[in-house]
């Protein structure tokens, strides 16, 4: 048995594993994929928010996606404020002009990038948001400057449907 | 395993043990010999069982009430406490069990570090052991999730973000555990299968704990391979049955005075409060055993690496057979071991206090210096000591010390005959 020479028998057993692996395969994929989102999850993709009484300097939250998100009216102020940081003190560098396009209002995911808690409004050293879980604090442009958190909150697409209303996703 | 060959006394009972050996497995088990020095840290194996059993009981009885849905499952906890017949009584001891069952293991696993219990030959029993203490941490923070309280909510949100530190594929994970965008009704109804399958894999793994451990036998507080059965065994029943019993009933009076006099003590307040995806909080914290691995966690200020220190804290573990390298098993014998084993306690200890506190100033300070030096511990002091230690002599069986306290082996066994 020094020289394994190859025998219609191994090839038999060959193509009768790899036949196996795939059927296994086609077995397993349906039972990891029913664990991600569903259709009626999926289905509840976008919300529209009225911000009409909404007055500057005040954040509202809403759900979307089960997930919260700030709506700030920002001030003048405040817009100076997020617009005059140097990219380079920033830990996940952006824009403020990237993240708000229209300046007076940002629109962001109200979810802290570390482990996912709801930073609390105007707290923390940067005049922004501060989440209390693990002690991040967020600028007005809700960036990460301080603390665990990897990344700036993020920006969900959204869009004025008009003056008056945003819609979510 | 017993020597002699088992033939029971009745007819049947030989039919029937001619087709299932049960009756062969019970005489095994009674009769199995056990050094006879053991101690009272022996007795958690024992305890460790039962609160395996009480936590399946318990929580079948439960789910007989309970309603894993995001919009009844709060109801559905309270209409457990307040209108099902002993409701209450059923919930604070599944709620402060868990406590127990952790107390319990936690004394179960530092008993085998003082005592080198997961050294050679008992390697496996340790790894299945360890796999098991994973599950029971895994089953607690699922159970956790159910009752959908503001911490519950939480929790389950913190802990499932921590995958999300997986480069590329973390946020798909995460999404994959959750069902959804957030943690929410799927999450909910597939916490609650997963939990209630959990406890019946621990039970076949604690099948395997118990199997790899009856084929060296137990370890004993001197640490020496001792003949079986010999002067230095007792069987199992009678002698370790009673003691492990009368250990159970002091365990349970513990048990029941969290039961039934701070049945709360152990949980947070928040948790009475309805989960609510808008408001985190202030101060999210786990359940009081996961605390020392909670304070690893945010000892590092990188998220991954974070996760990769919590996570390895625990696996560090399983490789410990092979990182202490002193063959000698029992800290009796090994003096400088036996500080090291006490000021690993206490790094615990001060883990587990620094993460309850808010992860800043002193406390932040204090949790890294313990975190590092739980490391330390296992990768640099353990393997170095085991090739400097000075370790003491050992006697050469259990009863040579007993009998004459002398490590003359001749005096110790003419003693042992005078005796007989």
């Amino acid at each position: 048995m020094a020289e394994k020479e190859t025998k219609r028998r191994d090839f038999l057993f060959t193509a009768t594993y790899a036949v196996g692996a795939v059927g296994a395969a086609a077995v397993v994929w349906p039972m990891i994929d029913q664990m991600n989102p569903d259709a009626s999850v999926k289905a509840l993709a976008s919300t529209e928010v009225d911000v009409s009484a909404l007055n500057p300097g005040k954040t509202i939250t809403v759900l979307w996606r089960g997930k919260p998100v700030f709506i700030r009216r920002r001030t003048q102020s405040e817009i100076a404020e997020a617009r005059s940081v140097k990219l380079e003190e920033l830990k996940h560098p952006e824009k403020d002009e990237d993240r708000a396009k229209n300046p007076e209002w940002l629109v962001m995911l109200g979810v802290c990038t570390h482990l996912g808690c709801v930073p609390l409004d105007q707290k923390g050293e940067y005049n922004g948001w501060f989440c209390p879980c693990h002690g991040s604090h967020y600028d007005i442009s809700g960036r990460i400057r301080k603390g665990p958190a990897p990344t700036n909150m993020e920006i969900p697409k959204y869009e004025f449907v008009n003056a008056n209303t945003i819609k979510i996703g | 395993m017993s020597d002699h060959e088992y033939t029971p006394k009745s007819k049947f009972g030989k039919w029937f043990n001619d087709r299932l050996p049960l009756l062969t497995l019970a005489n095994h088990l009674t009769d199995y010999p056990t050094p006879k020095n053991l101690n009272y840290w022996w007795t958690f194996g024992g305890i460790l069982t039962f609160c395996l059993i009480t936590q399946i009981v318990t929580g079948l009885v439960l789910a007989m009430h309970y309603i894993a849905h995001a919009d009844m499952a709060f109801d559905s906890v309270e209409h457990i406490m307040r209108d099902v017949n002993y409701g209450w009584l059923i919930r604070y001891i599944h709620a402060n069990g868990a406590s127990m069952f952790f107390l319990a293991v936690y004394i179960h696993i530092f008993r085998s570090l003082f005592y080198g219990s997961y050294k050679a030959p008992r390697e496996i029993i340790w790894i299945i052991g360890i796999i098991i203490y994973l599950l029971m941490m895994a089953a607690a923070f699922l159970g956790y999730v159910l009752p959908w309280g503001q911490m519950s909510f939480w929790g389950a949100t913190v802990i499932t973000n921590l995958f999300s530190a997986i480069p590329l594929v973390g946020e798909g994970i995460v999404t994959w555990l959750w069902g959804g965008y957030s943690v929410d009704n799927p999450t909910l109804t597939r916490f609650f299968t997963l939990h209630y399958l959990i406890p019946f894999l621990i039970l076949g793994l604690v099948v395997l704990h118990i199997w790899a451990l009856h084929v060296p036998g137990n370890n004993n507080p001197v640490g020496i391979d001792v003949k079986k059965p010999s002067k230095d065994t007792v069987p199992f029943h009678p002698y370790i049955v009673i003691k492990d019993g009368f250990a159970l009933l002091m365990f349970m009076i513990v048990f029941a005075f969290f039961v039934f006099y701070t049945p709360n003590i152990l949980g947070h307040a928040d948790n009475y409060i309805e989960a609510n995806p808008l408001v985190t909080p202030a101060h999210i914290v786990p359940e009081w055993y996961l605390l020392p691995f909670y304070a690893i966690l945010r000892s590092v200020p990188d998220k991954l690496l974070g996760v990769v220190a919590m996570l390895s804290a625990i696996l560090i573990l399983a490789a410990l057979p092979w990182l202490d390298t002193s063959k000698i098993r029992s800290a009796v014998f090994r003096p400088l071991y036996k500080q090291f084993y006490w000021i690993l306690v206490a790094d615990v200890l001060i883990l587990g206090y620094v993460g309850a506190m808010p992860a800043e100033g002193l406390y932040l300070l204090v949790a890294r210096v313990a975190t590092a030096y739980y490391f330390l511990h296992f990768l640099v002091i353990l393997p170095v000591l085991g090739w400097k230690e000075k370790t003491l002599p050992i006697p050469l069986s259990i009863t040579e010390p007993i009998l004459g306290g002398s490590p003359n082996l001749a005096t110790a066994k003419n003693k042992e005959s005078l005796n007989n």
